[in-house]
């Protein structure tokens, strides 16, 4: 083994704290702006501690109250909710068979490698067609309408993670249970999709998060409270003439509250699922 | 069991899957490129033909070539960046200390943190009036006077590129650190004795391990900064004097601020086009790293 001298002890301590505070420093930020007095926002010299913490502003945000910036906000999380959602749930519909059918029959994979192609599309080379589309249908500024487009990115990305999951789900397993006289689908539902839930997990917490994480399509495609997801509600705060930095702040807090938690919860399933995929390529 | 019947059935379980891919991307591709040869508006019926007329035009067009000139910068630095920190994260998160477990569990913060949030808050700590990055550098001493990062053309594009870096290189740095503790403990043992020096260590003992994990990585996050659209949205709309404009910010802008569907798809197709020929060369790039790897 390596014999480290103190000198460099303490220079690995050293950059461990610096690393921790670029990470968390603009983090902490975010929280302490949305706890800080207006007042203490744009004092000058700015004040970097509360004085008082002042958590009014979650309240605010979270209130349903007719016409007041909550109810802006919980019908956009509400928005953000039910799209993410159902776009998951519809992903992994589609992804659980086709993951499994490209597994066990390789020679189909090339058109599993033709929709995962579909990553390097930039969204804007579809926006106009599906901005017309879903104006046809009268799906513009709904919420089916958004999860349905959502798709476009969960959809292939779910079905690589579940082919690679039913890649190391070794087949004899269900070869045995066919031979017992198990058919295809009893087979499917009693051995293969039970070993199969940890990689669905993944994916569907992948998938929830890509689809909380989207903005593009939200932005062209929904116009009020009717559809508006988190992202876009936030982003209208950013731009618009919000003069309490502190409630900008909070919003941020609350959007991020969810995909915080999942990332952190679920940090060695999600980092295995980034790199297992990616290392085998 | 046969094996049409085998292929015959995972075609069936694959339907669904392809017929909803045709509907949300097939058919939406092909009607852009019909699009693009069409000068139709966004709203209103269908426009007239007009040959390659929008290609040439945007083509030629210097707020084209100024975009590309942007979003190359952007990507190429910000990708470059993320790897570089990313591996040097990943090297000290690889080394004994105390509160390296927390540490590692903390990296995961900013790759959770919405794309919007992370945008929305460096654009307030980028505050020209109330800042806190104007209140750092002036109770340091650095600055005298608050400046509009975001705001001055000489610094709004550097502002972007820390942004999206500080998002995205703890990514890297997990990467790379869970293909660092998959490089065999005997290996750097036998090099320390081989009398290696720390450089050449890292060089020919660990890079080849990081090489896979890194490439995919690197392509990966090259595209994505190549579309790069929702962070510079949040932050600049593509301002001050058009100075962070990238790519799909202009097609936006021509598609949907001016509602020319079709030079709009015309540019939107061009950006495609660069998008796959990046990952065609990047492929290439993949297979011979991981030829000498293996």
């Amino acid at each position: 083994m390596e014999r480290r001298s103190l000198a460099f002890t303490i220079f690995i301590h050293a950059c461990a704290l610096l690393l921790a505070a670029i990470i968390l420093a603009p983090i902490a930020w975010l929280f302490i702006m949305s706890i800080s007095p207006a007042a203490d926002l744009a004092a000058k010299p700015l004040r970097w501690w509360p004085q008082v913490a002042d958590f009014s502003r979650y309240q605010q945000l979270l209130s349903t109250a007719e016409n007041s910036a909550g109810a802006a906000f919980t019908a956009s999380l509400r928005n953000s909710l039910e799209i993410s959602g159902m776009a998951t749930l519809a992903a992994l519909a589609l992804a659980i068979p086709a993951g499994w059918a490209v597994s066990r029959t390789p020679a189909i994979g090339w058109s599993l490698s033709m929709v995962i192609a579909t990553y390097m599309l930039p969204p804007v080379a579809l926006a106009v067609p599906l901005y017309m589309g879903l104006s046809h249908l009268g799906l513009l500024n709904n919420v089916f309408g958004l999860a349905l487009v959502y798709l476009t990115i969960l959809a292939p990305f779910t079905t690589w993670l579940m082919k690679s999951g039913f890649d190391s789900i070794p087949r004899e397993i269900e070869a045995a249970a066919m031979i017992d006289g198990a058919g295809l689908f009893q087979t499917l539902r009693i051995i293969t999709l039970p070993l199969a839930a940890p990689v669905m997990a993944t994916s569907a917490l992948f998938a929830l998060l890509l689809a909380w994480d989207e903005f593009f399509y939200a932005l062209l495609f929904t116009s009020d409270q009717r559809a508006k997801t988190l992202t876009v509600a936030i982003a209208d705060l950013a731009g618009g003439r919000v003069s309490d930095y502190g409630l900008i702040a909070t919003a941020g807090v609350l959007a991020a509250l969810p995909p915080v938690l999942i990332g952190l919860v679920m940090q060695r399933a999600l980092i295995s699922g980034l790199t297992s995929g990616g290392v085998k390529g | 069991m046969s094996g049409t019947w085998m292929t015959t059935r995972a075609w069936l379980l694959m339907l669904p899957l392809l017929v909803v891919m045709v509907a949300v991307i097939g058919w939406p591709l092909v009607d852009t490129v019909g699009l693009s040869f069409t000068d139709a508006k966004l709203v209103g019926t269908g426009g007239n033909f007009v040959g390659f007329d929008n290609y040439s035009n945007m083509l030629s067009n210097s707020n084209f070539s100024r975009t590309l000139v942007t979003t190359t910068l952007f990507a190429v630095v910000s990708v470059a960046a993320e790897m570089v920190i990313g591996v040097v994260a990943a090297l000290l998160l690889n080394q004994q200390f105390r509160g390296r477990a927390v540490l590692r569990a903390l990296m995961i913060l900013p790759w959770a943190l919405p794309t919007v949030v992370n945008a929305t808050l460096w654009r307030l700590i980028y505050n020209p009036e109330y800042g806190a990055l104007n209140a750092a550098l002036t109770q340091l001493h650095l600055i005298d006077a608050y400046r509009s990062w975001l705001g001055e053309p000489g610094t709004a594009l550097a502002a972007l590129i820390v942004a999206d870096c500080w998002k995205n290189f703890p990514l890297v740095a997990l990467i790379a650190l869970a293909a660092l503790q998959a490089v065999p403990r005997d290996i750097t043992a036998a090099s320390l004795v081989d009398g290696a020096g720390p450089f050449n260590r890292f060089r020919f003992v660990i890079l080849p391990y990081l090489a896979g994990p890194l490439m995919v990585a690197l392509v990966l996050r090259t595209i994505e900064a190549f579309k790069v659209f929702d962070i510079i949205w949040v932050m600049t709309r593509g301002g001050p004097a058009n100075t962070t404009r990238t790519l799909s910010i202009l097609v936006y802008q021509e598609a949907f601020s001016f509602q020319r569907a079709g030079s709009g798809a015309s540019l939107a197709l061009i950006v495609t086009l660069l998008v796959t020929l990046l990952a065609v060369a990047y492929a290439a790039l993949v297979r011979k790293t991981a030829g000498s790897a293996a």
